[in-house]
């Protein structure tokens, strides 16, 4: 009887229920699962989910075609929901719930994909070394004063690449190439490891200043991890181009794919991701901003004040995003 | 003397065999069975097809020169670091008796069940710059960053470091099955020329092990090759990072393909240079009386110096990683531990379970068709076949991916148009694509193994079973099976610690609601939760730990006329 | 000490069991010797000993006038500068047999190495077959490369471990001889172990034989065949029946067929109950002869039939005859006694 069990796990798609709804989720695990429970126990929907890389995601679900068994690809960042939608793989959702809780900017204006929660690229300093008079905007990075003082991960990194894309979008290629030479040429040491790295590096010495998303200094200060919290202490936040356009933004967000064979339920899905329950959750969990201007941020987030958000079209991030990489290239940001 | 002639006269008549006959005279069922396992390798060569011009020539003008000459440092470094670590200990172990040397010779595996990542993300946790080693160095001195040095270990060096210290074991493996076959006369005569122990080990011993050494040190190019949790992590830009990029930050699958087919043309070439420089010397022995290989004792600074050397791979690749993993666990397992933490490790067994039996068989299979049949399309389909080994588990995934939904896709739409039924995927999205995806990248393991162990099997030995009238299932039972046995667990239970190990085919092809601990550790160590990761992290290298301990004893038990 | 190798008292056991009691021997400059006896006599143990592979409890192993061996001191191997041709051969099977001939030859520069290969592949008729794999060799050739190989860097002493075991045995004793006139054409002391007197007979000057560690006789092989000093020597170097009987006086002994005469004195007391040795050569075919025996068993030998001979008494005899003399079995044949000098032994 196991035997048989074994074999038919091994050759058997998965049988469908009646009510459930399938996810391919570049978003971890454990920062989407306790929210999909509460779906689940909210509707009685069943909820089934494939974690893996955004693009090993799209490249899934290209090959599987209109057969695919997902209906929903959840991804952490917007360059990847533009690189679905221009791979023709999104349908339109028509949600009225959607479209009011969701700034204009941080949903496709085609109703493909949505927003789901918001993050900011920022520029983290160490007090004790940097006069926060002498931090100004992204473009100020560039500098020769910070030259060996900068720490920033990869260009392989998805957030990079959407915040040169940004910078793209505001100031044209050349601007924005030559800006990052002079970016590169001011880092501390090739560039390595994850955002949390760059905190601890800042915290270590390493260098004076760096570039994270906000949510990752957020967890260290709340982490049960003592060193961690120690590092994070060392360290304080800016929020950058405030007199200018503000803070670069990104959403992590969600499409329903056009094969989608649960459509009802998935859209059942995306809006309770919107409720004020599920956008908490985010705040709270993992400090992130909440898509719905209504929600109140985690304290750690608050305690970082007030700040201006650049209202850039995040559409324009995905269009820029291969040139981004070229270029990122071009410069030697490794 | 009848017996001579006849063994002379062998390979005049295998010489009349021609080319043609060579050529026609293939086995449908391993020409089928290395088809099947070469789509995703061929659907990876068939990138080669559409040149991306563009995207060439941006690569060719900015990065490759940078992933090629770190691709080859890196193969140097650790083929280089991976011999010093493998052979040396793996000759002390076999020769000498010193303190503790029964026990290095099993413990000496260990690091093989370490995960190349894992290990990456344990060293870094510890002596980064941010590390308890270095913050502890500069409260104690006042020192700041900048006022001392520090080997960095996200590095070239590093992930050098970092996969010498887990490859080694390949090496070590198949060097001391070589040591402990080697006959002890040869050894011996080597010494009345005039050779003393030095000199044995370098003119004699080492030349007749180089066979086994190559292969294991051609499992390590490709392991280091396919790897790209390590240098991704230390930030080194290798073709294999390269592809990675190519593909997920410039959208561009099909040139992604390319730079890995290329990387496959590195493999293949190296594999042929390997083969043609030894194509004179046959390595077999002439000799098959084995006198006991007697161990010699050494003496007390002998022995402790001797334990030091075959004592760093050891504490390196091993206690020194897993008693930081553990450290870490101490603090998380708690929030860790639970019904779903069993259910990934049953998940994990499971599929390293399946997996290694199918490539056993599949090897198995594929080793006697050749055995029966020297067909060169057989001897290329096998070839083609092992190097999957030096793919990443990535490219392997997709060449999996594209193939089996095309597959599904065609049946539904064939039933749609004829029945207007919907199969919708049949096998897309099951465990057995990811099975499937592992056998390609796995199965150079238990060919290699189960062909050298059946390659020591003379046809002699077939014949005399067979004048004694034992039909050829029973010669295969009572003959090969005993004689093999040992090098049979060892191809079954290296697939499946490779398989255990596993991550980036497994992220990509799993289905619904299916993970593994290697996902897990993953998705922990990507959020950069180390502590949490150890967990899983741990329980991989402690269900790795067991195979290994038995390839081991396996090993020690095999050598002729020992029990 | 005139002696090339010069063994003194050797005594070696291994996990508590003796293996070498007490040996002594000495072999001369260029002096060919074989240490004889049956498997497990403790003969191949001696010849590692003077290796360096063993070490012994006691005794010493000299070479060349160079004490390479005592119980505090042991030179190694390595130092001992000799040569040795191990059993299966063990050729470097990855080497060349020209590579595997030069392998000892660490100190000489090119020319020399060219010199000494030439010499031995001439002496050995190696030519054709130099840039060969030991692979590909026939039995014979895998000896004479290893033998080349042994002698190339001029050893003080060469040792052979059963040269002949992997060889065909209608072989073995021609290669011998050639064997023979190789090493006394290099005139180098030579030492070896077989398990086989007529490999002993063709090859050595002098001969050991061996039983359970002990060294039981050191002789030429005509004075072990003719002479041997116990019966466990008689018995084991050439064929031969004992028999037995009383001494009468310094020439004869009293037996079942007879009073037995030999020409030359022994020394046993008179009345003494002995054994006598009878060799095959002993007992000649006579048709004249009054003492007839059945044929029990013939072995053709070519030249000679080796007969069994069953005595009226029932005692069992062997006796050589010219082949032309084909008797048929169960025939009565006519025997008489040849002896020119009388093996006996005390009764046990």
């Amino acid at each position: 009887m196991n035997k048989l069990l074994l074999i038919s796990l091994l050759f058997v798609q998965q049988l469908s229920f009646a009510a459930e709804v399938n996810i391919y989720s570049a978003r971890k695990e454990a920062l989407i699962k306790p929210l999909l429970e509460q779906f689940t126990k909210e509707t009685g929907i069943a909820v089934n989910i494939v974690t893996g890389k955004a693009d090993t995601l799209l490249k899934r679900l290209e090959v599987e075609g209109k057969n695919t068994p997902a209906d929903i690809l959840l991804t952490v960042d917007v360059a990847r929901l533009i690189r679905a939608k221009d791979k023709g793989l999104f349908q339109q959702v028509d949600s009225e719930l959607l479209n009011k809780v969701i700034p204009e900017n941080y949903r496709d204006i085609d109703k493909q994909w949505f927003g789901l929660s918001l993050r900011s690229r920022v520029i983290i300093y160490a007090p004790d070394r940097v006069n926060i008079n002498d931090l100004d905007s992204y473009i100020d990075l560039a500098d020769k004063k910070w030259a060996n003082l900068i720490c920033v991960r990869s260009s392989s990194n998805v957030y990079n690449q959407s915040l040169v894309a940004a910078m793209i979008a505001n100031y044209g290629i050349e601007k924005t190439e030559r800006w990052a030479t002079g970016l590169v040429n001011n880092f501390a040491r090739p560039p390595k490891g994850g955002d949390r790295d760059q905190i601890k590096a800042v915290a270590a010495g390493v260098c004076d200043i760096a570039l994270i998303n906000n949510y990752y200094l957020a967890g260290m200060l709340e982490s049960s991890q003592e060193s961690e919290v120690e590092a994070a202490n060392k360290i304080k936040l800016f929020w950058p181009n405030q007199d200018g356009r503000g803070a670069h933004m990104n959403v992590s967000g969600a499409g329903i794919l056009k094969p989608a064979k649960h459509k009802k339920e998935a859209i059942q899905l995306l809006e309770f991701l919107v409720s004020d329950y599920a956008q908490q959750w985010y705040a709270d969990t993992n400090h992130e901003y909440s898509i719905n201007p209504e929600i109140e941020s985690s304290s750690v987030l608050r305690s970082w004040g007030k700040f201006k958000a650049d209202d850039l079209n995040l559409g324009l991030l995905g269009k820029h995003n291969t040139d981004a990489v070229l270029l990122m290239d071009r410069v030697g940001w490794k | 003397m009848l017996a001579t002639r006849a063994a002379q006269a062998l390979p005049n008549a295998l010489a009349f065999k021609t080319v043609l006959f060579k050529l026609t005279n293939w086995n449908p069922a391993l020409v089928f069975l290395s088809l099947l396992f070469s789509i995703p390798l061929a659907v990876v060569f068939g990138s080669l097809f559409f040149p991306e011009y563009e995207v060439w020539a941006h690569l060719r003008a900015t990065v490759l020169t940078d992933y090629i000459g770190n691709s080859l440092a890196l193969l140097l470094g650790v083929g280089f670091f991976s011999l010093l670590l493998g052979v040396i200990p793996a000759w002390m172990v076999t020769m000498y008796r010193f303190p503790l040397s029964y026990q290095l010779e099993w413990a000496l595996l260990l690091p093989m069940s370490m995960p190349a990542y894992i290990i990456a993300y344990s060293y870094t946790g510890a002596l980064d710059v941010a590390g308890p080693l270095q913050t502890m160095l500069r409260d104690f001195t006042g020192w700041q960053y900048r006022d001392y040095w520090f080997p960095e270990v996200r590095s070239l060096g590093g992930a050098i470091a970092m996969l010498s210290l887990v490859l080694y074991p390949y090496i070590y493996l198949l060097a001391r099955a070589a040591f402990i076959e080697q006959s002890v006369c040869v050894l011996e005569v080597s010494r009345t020329l005039g050779c003393n122990a030095i000199d044995s080990f370098r003119r004699v011993a080492l030349p007749l092990a180089r066979p086994a050494i190559m292969v294991g040190l051609s499992l390590v190019v490709m392991e280091t090759l396919a790897d790209y949790g390590t240098v991704q992590y230390f930030g080194v830009s290798t073709f294999t990072t390269g592809i990675f990029r190519t593909w997920f930050g410039l959208g561009n699958s099909l040139a992604a393909a390319q730079l890995s087919a290329l990387l496959l043309v590195f493999v293949a070439v190296f594999l042929y240079l390997e083969k043609r420089s030894r194509k004179q010397a046959r390595y077999h022995h002439t000799s098959s009386t084995y006198s006991s290989l007697m161990q010699q004792r050494l003496t007390r600074g002998q022995g402790f110096i001797a334990l030091v050397i075959c004592a760093v791979p050891l504490v390196f690749g091993f206690i020194i990683p897993v008693s930081l993993l553990i450290n870490w666990a101490i603090d998380t397992y708690a929030d860790v531990l639970g019904k779903d933490f069993y259910l990934l490790l049953f998940h994990s067994l499971l599929l390293a379970f399946i997996t290694s039996a199918l490539a056993l068989a599949i090897a198995l299979f594929m080793a006697y068709s050749n055995r029966n049949n020297q067909s060169l399309l057989n001897r290329i389909m096998v070839r083609f076949v092992s190097m999957g080994y030096a793919i990443p588990g990535t490219v392997i995934a997709v060449g999996v991916l594209i193939p089996f939904a095309w597959f599904d896709n065609s049946i539904d739409t064939l039933l749609m148009e004829n029945l207007n039924i919907s199969s919708g995927l049949l096998i897309s999205g099951t465990l057995f694509t990811l099975v499937f995806a592992y056998l390609v990248r796995f199965l150079a393991v238990s060919i290699n193994t189960v062909e050298a162990a059946l390659g020591k099997i003379k046809p002699v030995m077939d014949e005399v079973a067979k004048t004694t009238g034992m039909r050829a299932v029973i010669i295969v039972k009572r003959i090969h099976i005993p004689m093999m046995r040992g090098s049979l667990l060892t191809a079954l239970l290296l697939v499946f610690v490779d398989v255990l190990k596993e991550l980036p085919a497994t992220l990509i092809l799993r289905p619904f609601n299916f993970n593994t601990l290697a996902v897990r550790t993953y998705e922990l160590a990507n959020e950069e939760l180390l502590a949490e990761a150890a967990v899983p992290a741990l329980a991989i290298v402690i269900a790795g730990i067991i195979p290994v301990i038995i390839i081991s004893n396996s090993i020690s038990r095999s050598r002729p006329g020992h029990e | 000490m005139n002696n090339a190798i010069e063994i003194k008292n050797i005594s070696l056991s291994i996990e508590g069991r003796p293996i070498l009691e007490d040996v002594s021997f000495g072999v001369n400059e260029a002096g060919i010797a074989c240490l004889l006896g049956p498997s497990g006599c403790g003969k191949t143990t001696l010849l590692r000993c003077i290796a360096g592979f063993e070490r012994p409890h006691k005794g010493e192993v000299w070479i060349k006038g160079i004490r390479v061996s005592n119980p505090v001191h042991h030179l190694p191997v390595e130092q001992r500068h000799i040569g040795m041709v191990f059993q299966d051969y063990a050729l470097f099977p990855h080497m060349s047999v020209k590579d595997n001939i030069v392998f000892g030859l660490k100190n000489l520069n090119a020319k020399r190495v060219m010199q000494r290969l030439d010499e031995l592949v001439a002496l050995l008729s190696l030519e054709k077959h130099i840039n060969k794999y030991p692979h590909s060799l026939s039995g014979g050739q895998q000896q004479r490369a290893a033998l080349a190989r042994a002698m190339a860097p001029r050893p003080s002493v060469l040792l052979l471990d059963e040269p002949f075991a992997s060889l065909d045995i209608e072989l073995r004793e021609q290669i011998a001889r050639e064997l023979r006139q190789i090493l006394k054409h290099d005139g180098i002391t030579t030492i070896m172990v077989s398990h086989n007197q007529l490999e002993a007979f063709a090859m050595a000057d002098v001969i050991g034989v061996m039983n359970e560690g002990e060294l039981l006789q050191w002789d030429t092989a005509f004075d072990l065949y003719h002479e041997p000093k116990t019966a466990v020597v008689a018995d084991f170097v050439g064929e031969g029946v004992f028999i037995s009987g009383e001494v009468i006086n310094d020439k004869e002994v009293k037996t079942e067929i007879g009073v037995i005469q030999s020409t030359v004195a022994h020394e046993t007391g008179v009345g003494t109950k002995v054994r006598v040795l009878l060799r095959p050569d002993d007992i000649l075919h006579d048709d004249d002869s009054s003492m007839t025996a059945r044929v029990t068993d013939k072995a053709f030998r070519g030249a000679e039939f080796l007969y069994t001979l069953e005595l009226e008494s029932g005692l069992r005899v062997l006796s050589l005859v010219p082949s032309h003399h084909d008797h048929p079995m169960n025939e009565p044949i006519g025997i008489r006694l040849e002896i020119d000098h009388l093996v006996i032994f005390p009764e046990r």
